[in-house]
């Protein structure tokens, strides 16, 4: 049995596996099915300073390998997670981080002021990358300047480990992770969803009610891959990896590009329980090489 | 009510037609409790162009012979492949999932339940519960034509069938919502699941004629189970998960213009 302990920045992890925010609800969602807390952490659905009734419905179309979503950030907003949300899942004995979004640097930062008195959140993850918002999400995300400047906004405001979550709608992603980083993220995970679009051909007419959405799955995960290896090497902070992780191997691969811990998102919906075979994959994957802790594979490519 | 996610075994498939065949499931282990109106959510192996789960409504579930019947319609390359399992087959299925219908108050009311193509599904096994717990039930069945119209008999152990055909091959011609019962009765409860112009007609008629009236959605999902967001309705109370606060609704509490 390997340790499968694991540190990003402060905060500490039993083991590297986590579940992505917006394909895991606040984990009771999941709990009929196995026991939640053996999971690294849990990143809950983007939450907002207000309510938000998120995108009209179709959001969502399947497609190879993957799917789109157009959500919208519909979340009922901080105050409601504060208040009804936050006392059922404080005691769960793995770490619960909240994902914040925003339609203004104003609104980032006065979500993640009220999430700093929370004792039982120890990070929060600055979502500057969802593609199914008109205003702020990825806008924030995609350029140097205005990145830096969200994330300098709430790390003023945030002192717990904030993390920042990446969009992979860009020309270089490096640059933004090195952006993010000299304004005092503590670590980045990537990739969001990448943009992209379905046709009903019979109806001539877009699939979603936002013609474009999110593309998840495994369809992304080269590109999540690549781009998780490409930021591991331009940053000192931990990456966390994500993009169409299906098992344990896909997992190991994300860790060996240079990953400190990893997330699940899709593969949820279609194993409810992949997260624990996950963390068994590894675990089974470190006796058989003889490694002795799980720190020893992240960046342990050999190129 | 727990979910499961259970590897089921095919003991059966009974292909009723080119478009519709009938999964027989049964399991080692005794079945959950499950309600009418509930679906599962149902994992498709060998297909390269399905990702996802398909959910679908529970047909019928006999405790006895601890069997879970399917009804699936062919669509696309997913229910194609749920269409040609054979029997000895394991299938991952995640259930129950949702709400259910709801059980009158007043043990004599009158009750339909109208169902137009695929629809029929779920009313089945409401029919067989709510025959169990005493009621007299109606079903109103339409289709396209009588080979659409699938095992009539089977709803017949529970209820009075009414029927209407497009072509007028069985029952009477034309679509369900025109059927003479609607006009012959007065029926205090109506469930109904099917395509949404026909649920919409038999919503108005339920508000005109003061009825009590339950509606099955079949909107897209990805999880089944309230985390992705994907399948929502927009109701008095905003956007709800059709997997989790559905897939039955009340009419009154939908945004439907009727």
């Amino acid at each position: 049995m390997a340790n499968l302990n694991i540190k990003i920045g402060k905060l500490q992890l039993k083991n590297p596996v986590m579940t992505a925010s917006g394909t895991f609800g606040y984990g009771r969602e999941y709990s009929d099915f196995m026991d939640i807390s053996r999971i690294g952490g849990i990143f809950v659905k983007g939450t907002t300073i207000r309510e938000r009734q998120g995108n009209a419905y179709p959001r969502m179309a399947e497609t190879p390998s993957g799917m789109l979503n157009a959500v919208g950030l519909q979340n009922k907003g901080v105050d409601y997670f504060i208040n009804h949300i936050y006392p059922t899942i404080k005691n769960l004995d793995t770490n619960i981080i909240v994902n914040v979004s925003g339609s203004t640097v104003e609104e980032y930062v006065e979500t993640a002021e009220k999430l700093n008195s929370l004792e039982k959140i120890p990070a929060i993850e600055l979502n500057i990358s969802c593609p199914n918002v008109k205003e702020g999400g990825m806008a924030f995300g995609t350029s140097c300047l205005s990145a830096a400047q969200v994330v300098g906004a709430v790390r003023r405001a945030y002192k717990n480990e904030l993390i920042v979550k990446l969009s992979p709608n860009v020309t270089d992603i490096s640059e933004i992770a090195l952006a993010v980083e000299a304004e005092g993220a503590d670590s980045v995970s990537l990739i969001n969803t990448l943009l992209g679009m379905a046709i009903n051909a019979e109806k001539r007419k877009p699939i979603l009610s936002t013609i474009t959405g999110g593309l998840s799955g495994p369809a992304v995960k080269p590109i999540a891959l690549r781009m998780v290896w490409q930021v591991a090497k331009a940053v000192k902070i931990p990456v966390i990896g994500l993009g169409g992780i299906m098992n344990a191997a896909d997992a190991i691969e994300f860790m060996l590009a240079g990953a400190s811990a990893i997330q699940i998102g899709t593969a949820n919906f279609i194993d409810p329980t992949v997260s624990i075979k996950v963390i068994d994959g590894i675990n089974d994957y470190l006796d058989r090489h003889g490694f002795q802790s799980v720190t020893d594979i992240i960046g342990a490519l050999e190129e | 009510m727990k979910k499961f996610i259970l590897d089921l075994v095919l003991k059966e498939n009974r292909t009723l037609s080119n478009q519709y065949a009938l999964l027989v499931l049964t399991s080692p282990e005794k079945l959950p409790e499950i309600l009418p109106g509930q679906f599962a959510e149902v994992r498709v192996d060998g297909s390269s162009t399905t990702f996802l789960r398909r959910p679908i409504s529970i047909h019928y579930v006999d405790y006895e012979l601890n069997e879970l019947w399917l009804l699936i319609q062919v669509i696309g390359d997913g229910t194609k492949r749920l269409a040609e399992l054979k029997a000895g087959d394991a299938v991952n299925i995640i259930l129950p999932l949702g709400n259910s219908f709801s059980e009158p108050t007043n043990k004599n009311a009158k009750l339909l339940l109208v169902g137009g193509g695929c629809g029929v599904a779920p009313l089945l096994f409401l029919g067989s519960y709510l025959k169990n717990k005493g009621f007299e039930v109606n079903f109103l069945l339409g289709a396209r034509s009588k080979t659409d119209i699938l095992q009539i008999s089977e709803y017949e152990r529970f209820g009075n069938v009414y029927t209407s055909t497009e072509d007028g091959t069985l029952g009477e011609q034309g679509f369900v919502t025109r059927n003479s019962v609607l006009k012959a009765s007065n029926f205090d409860y109506i469930y109904t699941c099917g395509p949404t112009p026909m649920m919409k007609v038999i919503a108005a008629y339920a508000t005109k004629t003061k009825a009590n009236c339950e509606v099955s959605l079949e909107n897209t999902m990805a999880c089944g189970i309230g985390a992705c967001l994907c399948c929502v309705t927009d109701t008095i109370d905003g956007h709800v998960c059709v997997c989790t606060e559905g897939p039955v609704f009340n009419i009154t509490k939908l945004k439907w213009q009727i």
